[in-house]
């Protein structure tokens, strides 16, 4: 969805005659937002269970959501490496979740082109659901099956921030389209 | 939203095979992906340098943000200390009557014990630490349990060495980078601690669970003796950890052991000490091991 931005930025993204996006902003800015997304490891926060919405995945969801088409379809691969190589998971596990995610988004998004945020949202937390499930069966959690309830705060709390993620992406998306180039 | 145009490209060829190729690369992904991991979870030592360069490459920023984070919480306890104080004055004045007697008793048998260990021919050797750094961050996403922290090769840190905190130890390094580390916390589900009780020395195996608890297995099964309240310290049997180090409190008994807290959080740790490797046989063993009595017999 698109967000109203602040009035301080109001004048930045207005519409001028001689200007127009910078097409590196409004390529790259997608691709950075997720990358920062899987650089959460290195935030301020230990934890001694997994607490953490995956945000990387989360704004990857969100972008495939509001602009579909914009990530291509192999998105997921290079993403994915990404995160590996951050979140502690065995190496290979977010590569082929992501590739898969991303598929199925796009197969979601062809099969029901007319959806509303409600729709969205349902779609994106049973993907995160199923991703945050498969994901700790990757790094063993059948060997500890207490561990499953542990993750339910989680799950829970990642369906939850998706529209926080969401609303993000959207503002991001505003940023990305600020007209500063001259033409 | 509606229906992007991009799946339909028309008449042109060009954009019809590039569709096409997208979508190609996208499932070679998806089956790059179980390569990857099937290889990466049969030799888990698999791709460790390319993940500790990348760790490098961040360790910088979450350095900062590790100054940061003990900062905040320092202002949050400050907050929070305004609505507890007086429960906390009348309850530490209480515990100070206990710990003045406790004290004095400690100080008898602190001379107690350096005479036995005199007798004995003990000597005290608290390793010498080969880094203190901070913990930059942990996979807070993933059910694995890891830290970062910010000391490396270059510091003189190597795979294996123990880490601890003022509380109790932490873990073990998994992977070294130049100025980062990987660090294995005792709470991760495929991290053994061998163990012993303080009070009596019975000897148990720490399993992580992977949200902040220990598993504790006895070695002798039969009845169980642990209580709730046991503290757990390192036995140092098998190598890697050194003996005597706090690592976990008994709070729920199972059939065949206990479940017990991990005492020291990393979480709220600001500095943690790398410890070099504790080997069985070497210098620093004999030193601190009785002689054998059979020597003489």
């Amino acid at each position: 969805m698109p967000t109203p931005l602040p009035e301080q930025l109001n004048d930045l993204v207005r519409p001028r005659i001689n200007r127009a996006p910078s097409p590196l902003l409004a390529i790259a800015l997608p691709w950075v937002l997720v990358m920062l997304g899987s650089l959460s490891p290195a935030w301020p926060v230990i934890s001694s269970a997994p607490v953490m919405p995956p945000l990387g995945f989360l704004f990857l969801l969100g972008w495939l959501h509001l602009r579909p088409g914009l990530f291509p379809v192999w998105a997921g691969l290079p993403l994915g490496l990404f995160d590996d190589l951050y979140s502690g998971q065995p190496l290979g596990s977010a590569i082929l979740l992501w590739s898969l995610a991303t598929i199925a988004m796009d197969f979601v998004e062809t099969r029901f082109p007319w959806r509303g945020f409600i729709q969205n949202w349902v779609v994106a937390s049973a993907v995160i659901a199923g991703y945050l499930l498969v994901a700790a069966w990757f790094a063993g959690v059948h060997r500890q099956p207490d561990l499953l309830l542990a993750m339910l705060p989680q799950i829970v709390l990642s369906i939850l921030a998706y529209p926080i993620a969401a609303q993000l992406v959207g503002l991001v998306d505003r940023l990305r389209l600020i007209q500063v180039r001259e033409v | 939203m509606a229906p992007s145009s991009n799946r339909r490209p028309g008449s042109s060829r060009r954009a019809q095979y590039s569709t096409f190729l997208g979508y190609v690369i996208a499932f070679a992904g998806v089956i790059l992906g179980v390569a990857v991991l099937l290889f990466s979870t049969g030799n888990a030592g698999a791709f460790s340098g390319l993940r500790s360069s990348a760790t490098d490459v961040v360790a910088p920023a979450g350095e900062a943000a590790a100054v940061g984070r003990s900062e905040s919480q320092g202002v949050w306890s400050a907050l929070k200390g305004y609505f507890t104080y007086g429960v906390r004055v009348a309850r530490n004045e209480q515990e100070l009557a206990v710990a003045r007697v406790r004290l004095a008793e400690a100080a008898a048998l602190k001379d107690e014990n350096r005479r036995l260990k005199a007798l004995l021919d003990l000597r005290e050797t608290e390793p010498e630490p080969v880094a203190m750094a901070r913990l930059i961050g942990s996979t807070s996403t993933s059910t694995r349990r890891f830290a970062l922290l910010g000391a490396g090769k270059s510091q003189g840190v190597a795979v294996g060495m123990p880490v601890r905190s003022p509380e109790g130890l932490v873990g073990r390094v998994l992977e070294a980078g130049d100025r980062s580390a990987r660090i294995l916390l005792i709470t991760d589900t495929e991290s053994v601690v061998p163990v012993r009780r303080a009070s009596d020395g019975t000897a148990a195996f720490a399993t992580g669970r992977g949200d902040g608890t220990l598993q504790l297995r006895l070695i002798n099964l039969g009845t169980n003796p642990l209580r709730p309240g046991d503290a757990f310290v390192t036995s140092g049997s098998g190598g890697l950890y050194w003996p005597g180090t706090a690592i976990a409190v008994v709070t729920r008994l199972t059939r065949d052991g206990a479940i017990a807290r991990a005492l020291s959080d990393p979480g709220t740790t600001e500095f943690v000490q790398v410890q070099p490797l504790w080997e069985e046989g070497t210098a620093a063993q004999q030193l601190t091991a009785p002689k054998p009595a059979a020597e003489g017999q």
